[in-house]
């Protein structure tokens, strides 16, 4: 957990309305886990006054990434930052991923709809890094909204498409395409998921009804991204029964047998 | 390029920025303000909260309490309406598991104080009177999250007066009374509190708001009414400020919007003693810190000694 108030943006790519900031922070970068994430200030000005939270991407010994969609006024600012601007970051943030022990050797299934892909990649890379094979299943509204297709081909992961319009691959949702090729193949160590609420709840049945352990990473609206200001709430089930559980400190991931997904609205 | 948790120490030389608020004097006059510096500790990576001259933990129940549903947070222009609905781990919790790692801080801890009866409010204040550590109380008698329709005692002075001869009578410790924005007349509402007992005065808390979204005609927030904070409401704050300490005997400290160090002076000069820092908190958790480092560089610039001599200085003529 470290700011840093002037990370400069090295690299940038985008895809119409998706984005990717590469920035050099070498001490995030080091401490940065698949699945944390990093609460950046689009702007000095008032408003939009809130950082925004997003995703650690990939990161290498010296940069970090970030890789998200043009949806609403702080995103559209951070999207029209230029390469050699700086950013005041501060991460990285809570709990990532719980990556087994022993994943040499072992499969996993990665399932992300639309920039829920984002942090997948980072845990994928992570996954081969320690000798397991992911794959990833990743799903978007058309064949546009798949801007990191060639990244994951090109890591060499098996990946498997699915669009909401049929446009490429699997016809439907990216955890409808999960649900049929599960049983294709031998059965996974974990599943990851991020994405949308729909599908993650969906992917949620379909690892429980497997008898696959399971991850998901949440997101909401956050206030300051540390723990301090609880804002950023999901019903999450406690010993003692389920309680508001802070997105930012105790998530964003958490196994999905602990989401109170019914009790949450 | 990081920051780091210490600046190069630079010697506050040549301006004496602590304050007297008459039942405590404070290093310097910015305090975290309660409910955005969660219980204390959060911040510990960022800053050393000694360098603050008190902080103010986020608001206590007697009991646990779960909160409101979310979504609890909604932007507005330079604003932030929020409804947490004061979810915390009740007084008991606090005192096993919380306070004693608040006395590693080094800086006047102040336990923002709720309740959603007059006697939970003395019920937690009684508790809290065992326990060391603890410099004084807040009493929450203003957050509009709690009830429907953001109801609390401090809209009428004479629950105000009430419930903090109540508190007062129940407390060992200095007793600063928490004011709402959400009144016609301020005053009135300070003057009560003041006739009751109260040994200082904080305000202003969020002003009771809301945020619409008109794609889904939905409010944004799921409790539908929220408190807005942030420098959008910083003129509401100052004009209420100024007011109250134009007329109270007692310490105001002054909050709403306080973003900069700029920003905390203008409520020194209409009078309050200290300011609270909120909002700009979960901005940047390095926030209060910097506050009170540009109070000095203004102070160093101005050729003020000392910062008490600017404390209600407004030139009104």
């Amino acid at each position: 957990m470290l700011i840093d108030p002037a990370a400069p943006i090295i690299a940038k790519r985008s895809w119409d309305s998706y984005f990717l900031l590469s920035l050099r922070s070498p001490r995030i970068a080091r401490q940065a886990k698949p699945g944390q994430f990093l609460m950046i200030r689009v702007s000095d000005q008032p408003y939009p006054l809130l950082r925004r939270p997003l995703s650690i991407h990939s990161r290498d010994k010296d940069r970090v990434e970030v890789f998200f969609s043009r949806l609403g006024l702080g995103t559209a600012i951070l999207a029209e930052k230029k390469t050699g601007e700086t950013l005041d970051v501060i991460g990285p943030l809570g709990k990532g991923f719980a990556i087994p022990p022993r994943a040499k050797g072992k499969t996993f299934c990665l399932v992300g709809g639309g920039r829920g892909i984002a942090p997948l990649y980072f845990l994928a890379r992570e996954l081969q890094a320690r000798g397991g094979h992911p794959r990833v299943f990743y799903g978007a509204k058309t064949d546009a909204h798949l801007p990191l297709l060639g990244k994951l081909v090109a890591a060499k992961m098996e990946v498997f498409i699915s669009t909401d319009d049929g446009s490429l691959g699997f016809p439907g949702s990216a955890s409808a395409m999960f649900e049929r090729e599960l049983p294709r193949s031998a059965r996974p160590t974990a599943v990851f998921a991020c994405g949308p609420d729909p599908m993650l709840k969906e992917v949620a049945r379909i690892a429980a009804e497997g008898g696959i352990p399971a991850q998901v990473s949440l997101e909401s609206i956050m206030g300051c991204g540390v723990g301090a200001c609880w804002g950023c709430v999901r019903k999450i089930k406690r010993p003692g029964g389920a309680e508001w559980v802070k997105i930012c400190e105790d998530g964003p991931v958490f196994p999905t047998d602990k989401v109170a997904w019914e009790e949450d609205k | 390029m990081e920051m780091k948790k210490s600046r190069p120490r630079r010697k506050k030389e040549g301006v004496d920025l602590s304050v007297d608020l008459g039942f405590i004097k404070l290093r310097n006059p910015v305090l975290a303000a309660s409910g955005t510096f969660g219980y204390g500790l959060e911040f510990k990576p960022y800053i050393h909260p000694k360098k603050l001259g008190g902080l103010v933990v986020k608001g206590l129940y007697f009991d646990p309490r779960p909160g409101n549903p979310p979504p609890r947070l909604a932007e507005s222009p330079s604003g932030l309406i929020n409804s947490i609905g004061l979810q915390g781990i009740g007084v008991r919790a606090f005192c096993e598991t919380v306070l004693p790692k608040l006395h590693g801080l080094q800086t006047p801890i102040f336990v923002n104080v709720c309740g959603e009866t007059d006697e939970e409010y003395a019920a937690v204040i009684e508790y809290l009177n065992k326990r060391k550590g603890i410099a004084g109380y807040e009493l929450n008698i203003s957050c509009p999250n709690v009830k429907t329709e953001g109801r609390c005692p401090a809209l009428s002075p004479e629950h105000t007066f009430s419930l903090v001869k109540l508190a007062k009578k129940a407390s060992r410790l200095p007793l600063i009374v928490k004011l709402s924005p959400n009144v016609t007349d301020i005053v009135s509402v300070a003057r009560a509190a003041e006739e009751a007992g109260a040994d200082g005065l904080s305000l202003i808390n969020t002003l009771l708001a809301m945020a619409v979204d008109a794609e889904t005609r939905r409010p944004r927030l799921a409790n539908i009414f929220g408190g807005l904070s942030g420098p959008a409401i910083k003129p509401v704050a100052l004009r209420m400020v100024y007011q109250v300490a134009s007329k109270a005997k007692i310490p105001v400290i002054g909050m709403g919007g306080i973003m900069s160090g700029r920003d905390a002076l203008e409520f020194l000069i209409v009078g309050a003693k200290a300011v609270e820092v909120g909002t700009a908190n979960l901005v940047d958790p390095g926030a209060s810190v910097r506050i009170i480092q540009e109070i000095y560089d203004y102070c160093r610039e101005k050729k003020v000694p000392r910062i008490e001599d600017l404390i209600g200085m407004l030139g009104v003529e």
